[in-house]
């Protein structure tokens, strides 16, 4: 049995939320008793962090030579009564008892010459720091040679873990209670059920009981209790589809029946959700794609002009976020917000530079326009190379974007790709909100569709050349900053996606920003579904040959442009 | 003016004779510089000299290919690499095939990476590439067959401009990912390589070297000369007809997307003449050759060599290769710049490349050389 | 002989569709007969239930205001536009819905652009040998010879169209007016049975016109020609018989004068000239 790495802060918080959520139907059907509920935790949670030393002592005073006699009895040859001495601590119901195990667990309790208990604080080189096991008392530092480690064994280990997670089941804190309910699936054994119903009975916590019910119920099952099929169903934690399996032995037909079907019933749920985490997935690669293709869908799609260097202008956005991380160090999430005004200024200043300093000489010239970008991305390219480093870069995902938010026992989301997500929505609807709402997106649809007509109705074509260009380069500059969470920030970064985003704006059909949406989320969908089926790479390829397959059935796109003006 | 038989027609242009002769030239003053000169004279060129300039030689006839379906049919492939690749492929099969059983792991027919894949039995599509004829036929029918599929559906769809220019960056992109395999059967990422010899000439001696730096001047000759045939025959005119104006020249009774595809096919079919000549010559080939960075490339020895002349390929291919060679040997990290910056220079201030400053000079009133849109070059 | 040609030529492994190559069929009357064509562009009837019937030899002009669907009814017997219904028919015996570009031309439809179009990057001289009627496949076209006949032949049209001093120079320095001249020559050298022509005097200047008029009308009578033109003093000197298109279908039929004293058709040009003018 591991332990699971103690969680961050944030993915605490995030299980204190949905914890919340799952227990909201139980306890309020209206607010006000939520609110009360909440009340009493918080006075439940003073009262004890009040009471504690008060009763610490009292039960010092007694009981001292109580728990002398219980360390002593660990300090045995054999194992077996070892074992029984660790029961009894754990049945005492001593205060300490946690502490006790835990040390004995790693080692660091041990016995002075005179017969004392101590625990040592810190069992590294000759001195060790130690305090006495019973008052707690700090002894200052003792020779390791003058003191004697009781020892264990591998059995014991286990048995002492459990012993622990039971400990922790009396433990104020929560997530305590939370972690060791956890540990206790598969590990409850005959012993432990009696107390463990009372324990569920008054434990407050939905979620902590629930798993409690699980850790019981898998006993009972094991002890071939039929009814304990029925609190263990729906459950997709890994431990409970070992139970079943193991029950599927059982000479108990009926029993064995209830397993199969209970296991099939997990097996169809375990379907449902890798089918959603394929597409959560094929989602956030989507939204990748989307990302880097919707600035292109502006600068190819509106304006006509290839730009080859538009990876570049992703490329400088991550950089961009790089380079704030390092302004502002110890500061990761700000930056990262920071960078994101940052990133769309300096690929829109970029994209502004390329447009005057060369594409603007290249009007009606979409060939020559793609080669000269081309070899504007080589320069950007190597330019980096040589500036910054030929090496990949280090971007800080900051804490609120780290970890994932667990569905269930068998699901959870990684929040990086979530929040990319909801960016790539939102810089979606804000393009299409600049398009439809906004003087430029009337000025950029009329010289697109009439150039000479828009200029003599007053409108600076030049004008609105360079602030579309602008726009589409800016919104690669918010891709790279995106993409800086996800992927390596390097020098080839942009090369990665230059092709797959032409894909994505020709498959979704050229001038049409919602074909790029769904042109981009369903190409990263298939790609997902493909991959466990064909490999990554032949997944891929799968992709490009169906695009290029699919440009030759509708040259124009999935939404392509109908009419006159479309021929031309 | 066209009284000739097409294929002769070359012969009677003054540009044609004086590439011809230049090429021609330029062969047998290496041969005599290489052979009749001492080492260790300052006029004498090396073995590794004359490789390299055999290289360059094989670069030159893959421009031309590509000049052929960028100048005259207007068609900007930037996918080429892969008909060279696969040329190339099929020429390193077959040296693949001669290395027999002295690989490293001894097998008298899988070669070493197979071997060392756990393969029992060679792919069926390895088999026949023992036999010489075989394999040469396979340089020219794999990259002409690929050619042949890939443009019959593009070109009967109308796919063209733009978009044809990326959907053959993704087919160039997609056979490189497939070519990265293992599983596909060409030696994944590190290709096919540690050649021994090619029709029993041992490919590491210099008189190998100087005989395939030979075979690549005469395959340019020749492909030039083919293509020279090409456009100035009526079918290279509907060509540049097509370029200008496709929908005119369908109402014209032409069946335009058959004539693209057949310039297209013998286009790549160059191609993969000239990836054939260049395998033996590096000694590898791998599936960087694939890479769109590559294709693109080449492009660029076209445009700066000036599109829509041949010859201006060739001058380009020349130019731009010797240039690396230099560049990467003196300052590596300066070489992206220059080619970037050359991307962007020939497309901006040299729309008609070298050629078209010479041309300047040499200016003929009339000739077919010359018939670079004056509309392309003015808009 | 002909059927090693046709063996070694290449494009025959495609041809699936090789237009059945016989003349016209006029005995049963018209030489092109349009019946309930429909095509609309995102909901937008360009042309909405059209008939339409030339006879052969006859010189028609179609007349209408901006949008009335003059281009697109072209494109639509060129074989550029699919309608979404109707029938089209080149004779009595050939669909012309069946077929593509090519072949719609290789049976004899000419048609000149309403923009001239021209091969600029080519001399007159091969504009015209691009035109001329010849087997159009691919080794035929690659091995091509020129020969006397053929000379003589291109010779006659750049009299007839005024640009044999200009034989030799690139078609894309032409002046506007010559460019037309070069594609009405181009469509001569087809020999077409049906000649379509798009707004042919636009940009000329009035000898430029008289020119025109005068060979247009000597066409009529041999070969048919359908005639799209805004500039009503030219339909008045060519017109035999006007076609009045508006809004997709055909609003009158009859002589230049017949028409012209048709108050629907006064109303609409007035209506849209007004329009024109705000």
């Amino acid at each position: 049995m591991r332990y699971p790495p103690m969680p961050g802060p944030a993915a605490v918080g995030a299980r204190a939320g949905s914890a919340a959520e799952d227990s909201e139907p139980m306890h309020a059907a209206t607010r006000g008793s939520w609110l009360m509920v909440l009340v009493l935790a918080l006075a439940f949670v003073l009262g004890l962090t009040l009471t504690a030393p008060v009763s610490a002592q009292e039960a010092e005073a007694a009981d001292d030579t109580a728990a002398q006699a219980l360390l002593e009895a660990l300090d045995v040859s054999s194992f077996s009564a070892k074992g029984e001495a660790i029961e009894a601590i754990v049945r005492s119901d001593d205060p300490r008892a946690r502490d006790w195990l835990q040390a004995l667990l790693d080692g660091r309790l041990q016995r002075t010459d005179d017969g004392r208990f101590v625990v040592a604080l810190d069992n590294s080189g000759r001195q060790w720091p130690v305090e006495d096991a019973l008052t707690g008392e700090a002894l200052g530092e003792m020779s390791r040679r003058d003191l004697e480690r009781i020892g264990i064994n591998n059995a014991l280990r286990n048995q002492l873990r459990s012993a622990i997670a039971v400990v922790d089941l009396y433990a104020a804190d929560v997530g305590l209670r939370r972690a060791s309910a956890e540990r206790l699936l598969g590990e409850v054994d005959g012993d432990l059920a009696g107390p463990l119903a009372k324990v569920i009975e008054e434990e407050p916590d939905a979620r902590v009981q629930e798993r409690l019910i699980q850790a019981l119920a898998i006993y009972r099952l094991e002890q071939g209790e039929f009814a304990a099929i029925d609190d263990l169903r729906g459950s997709l934690h890994p431990r409970v589809r070992v139970a079943f399996n193991r029950v599927l032995n059982s000479d108990d037909p009926a029993l064995v029946d209830g397993a199969r079907e209970a296991l099939n019933s997990i097996e169809q749920m375990l379907k449902v959700n890798r089918a959603v985490e394929t597409l959560y997935f094929g989602l956030s690669l989507g939204s990748v794609l989307v990302l880097a293709a919707i600035g292109l869908a502006i600068t190819f799609g509106v304006m006509g002009v290839i730009n080859m260097a538009h990876g570049e202008l992703i490329m400088l956005g991550a950089y961009t976020t790089w380079a704030m991380q390092q302004l502002l160090p110890g500061q990761p999430g700000l930056a990262l917000i920071l960078a994101i005004p940052a990133g769309f200024l300096v690929a829109a200043l970029a994209g502004i530079a390329i447009e005057r300093g060369v594409i603007q000489f290249l009007k009606g010239r979409p060939l020559e326009t793609l080669l000269a970008t081309f070899g504007i991305s080589l320069i950007l390219q190597q330019l980096v190379r040589t500036v910054i480093s030929p090496l990949n870069r280090t971007v800080i995902t900051p804490e609120w974007m780290s970890g994932s938010i667990a569905i269930n026992d068998a699901l959870s989301l990684t929040l990086n790709r979530m929040v990319v997500l909801g960016f790539a929505l939102v810089v979606f609807a804000a393009l299409v909100l600049i398009m439809r709402r906004t003087r430029l997106g009337l000025e950029v649809r009329a010289v697109t569709q009439n150039r000479a007509m828009a200029r003599s109705m007053g409108i600076r074509a030049t004008r609105v050349d360079i602030l579309t260009f602008a726009l589409g380069s800016g919104v690669a500059g918010l891709a790279g900053v995106a993409l800086s969470q996800l992927t390596n920030v390097g020098p080839n970064l942009g090369q990665n996606y230059i092709i797959d985003s032409f894909m994505v704006v020709v498959f979704g059909g050229v001038g049409n920003l919602w074909g790029t949406l769904v042109a981009g989320l369903s190409l990263g969908v298939i790609n997902q579904v493909l991959e466990p089926w064909a490999g990554a790479v032949m997944a891929k390829i799968i992709v490009l040959v169906f695009i290029i397959l699919f440009i030759q059935k509708r040259p124009r796109g999935l939404f392509p442009q109908k009419g006159r003006a479309a021929e031309g | 003016m066209q009284s000739r038989s097409w294929l002769m027609r070359p012969f009677g242009e003054r540009s044609t004779l004086i590439f011809l002769a230049v090429l021609l030239a330029a062969m047998a003053l290496v041969t005599l510089m290489h052979l009749a000169v001492p080492p260790g004279h300052s006029l004498h060129v090396s073995a590794y000299t004359v490789n390299l300039f055999g290289k360059y030689l094989s670069y030159a006839l893959l421009a031309v290919a590509v000049d052929l379906v960028w100048g005259y049919l207007g068609i900007l492939s930037l996918g080429h690499g892969a008909f060279f690749a696969m040329g190339g492929y099929a020429m390193g099969m077959y040296l693949m095939r001669q290395i027999g059983d002295r690989g490293v792991y001894g097998h008298p027919v899988l070669p070493d990476f197979m071997v060392f894949l756990n393969w029992d039995s060679l792919p069926w599509y390895w088999h026949g590439f023992d036999m010489a004829g075989f394999a040469f036929l396979m340089v020219l029918l794999a990259p002409g067959a690929l050619a042949l599929i890939f443009g019959f559906l593009a070109f009967r769809s109308r796919v063209t401009g733009v978009y044809l220019s990326i959907i053959t960056q993704a087919l160039t992109f997609a056979l490189m990912l497939a070519f990265f395999r293992n599983e596909m059967g060409f030696g994944g990422n590190n290709g096919l390589t540690d050649f021994r010899e090619i029709l029993g000439f041992n490919l590491r001696s210099s008189e190998t070297r100087l005989g395939l730096f030979l075979a690549s001047g005469v395959a340019l000759a020749v492909g030039y000369l083919l293509c020279r045939a090409i456009v100035t025959s009526k079918l290279g005119r509907v060509c540049v007809a097509t370029r200008d104006a496709e929908a005119r020249t369908r109402f014209l009774g032409y069946r335009v997307e058959r004539f693209q595809l057949f310039v297209f096919v013998v286009s790549a079919m160059l191609a993969g003449l000239a990836g054939a000549l260049y395998v033996p010559q590096v000694g590898i080939i791998n599936p960087s050759e694939f890479s769109p960075l590559f294709s693109i490339e080449i492009v660029l020895w076209v445009a700066l060599g000036g599109r829509a002349t041949l010859y201006g390929a060739v001058i380009g291919a020349i130019l731009v290769n010797y240039a690396k060679t230099v560049f990467t040997g003196v300052m590596p990290d300066a070489w992206l710049f220059a080619l970037g910056g050359l991307f962007v220079l020939v497309t901006v201030f040299l729309p008609r490349g070298v050629a078209g400053l010479l041309s300047l000079r040499l200016r003929r009133r009339r000739d077919a050389d010359a018939s670079f849109s004056a509309k392309e070059a003015s808009a | 002989m002909s059927i090693l040609r046709s063996l070694a030529s290449r494009d025959r492994v495609f041809d699936f569709l090789v237009p059945v190559e016989s003349p016209v069929d006029v005995r049963h009357g018209p030489i092109l007969y349009l019946e309930d064509v429909t095509v609309s562009f995102d909901g937008f009837k360009a042309i909405n239930d059209l008939n339409l019937t030339i006879d052969d030899g006859e010189l028609r002009c179609i007349i209408g205001p901006n949008g009335a669907g003059k281009t697109t009814m072209m494109d639509i017997i060129t074989g550029k536009t699919r309608p979404d219904s109707g029938k089209v028919w080149f004779g009595s015996r050939h669909d012309l819905l069946a077929m593509n570009e090519p072949q719609i031309a290789s049976l004899g439809i000419g048609r000149k652009f309403q923009k001239p179009t021209v091969f600029e990057a080519l001399t007159v001289f091969e504009n015209l040998e691009l035109a001329m009627a010849a087997d159009k496949r691919i080794l035929p076209t690659l091995t091509a010879r020129m020969n006397g006949e053929i000379r003589d032949r291109i010779d006659e049209v750049l009299k007839t169209i005024g640009l044999a001093e200009l034989r030799v120079r690139q078609a894309g320095i032409l002046s506007h007016g010559q460019k037309q001249w070069l594609e009405i020559g181009m469509l001569l050298m087809q020999r077409p049975r049906l000649l379509l022509v798009d707004e042919p005097v636009a940009g000329m200047t009035e000898q430029e016109m008289e020119r025109t008029a005068e060979l247009l009308t000597g066409l009529a009578g041999k070969q048919s020609v359908v005639v799209v033109e805004h500039d009503m003093g030219f339909v008045r000197s060519i017109a035999r018989k006007v076609t009045v298109l508006h809004q997709g279908s055909v609003l009158a039929e009859g002589s230049m004068d017949q028409v012209s004293s048709d108050p629907r058709v006064v109303e609409v040009y007035l209506g849209a000239e007004a329009e024109e003018e705000v």
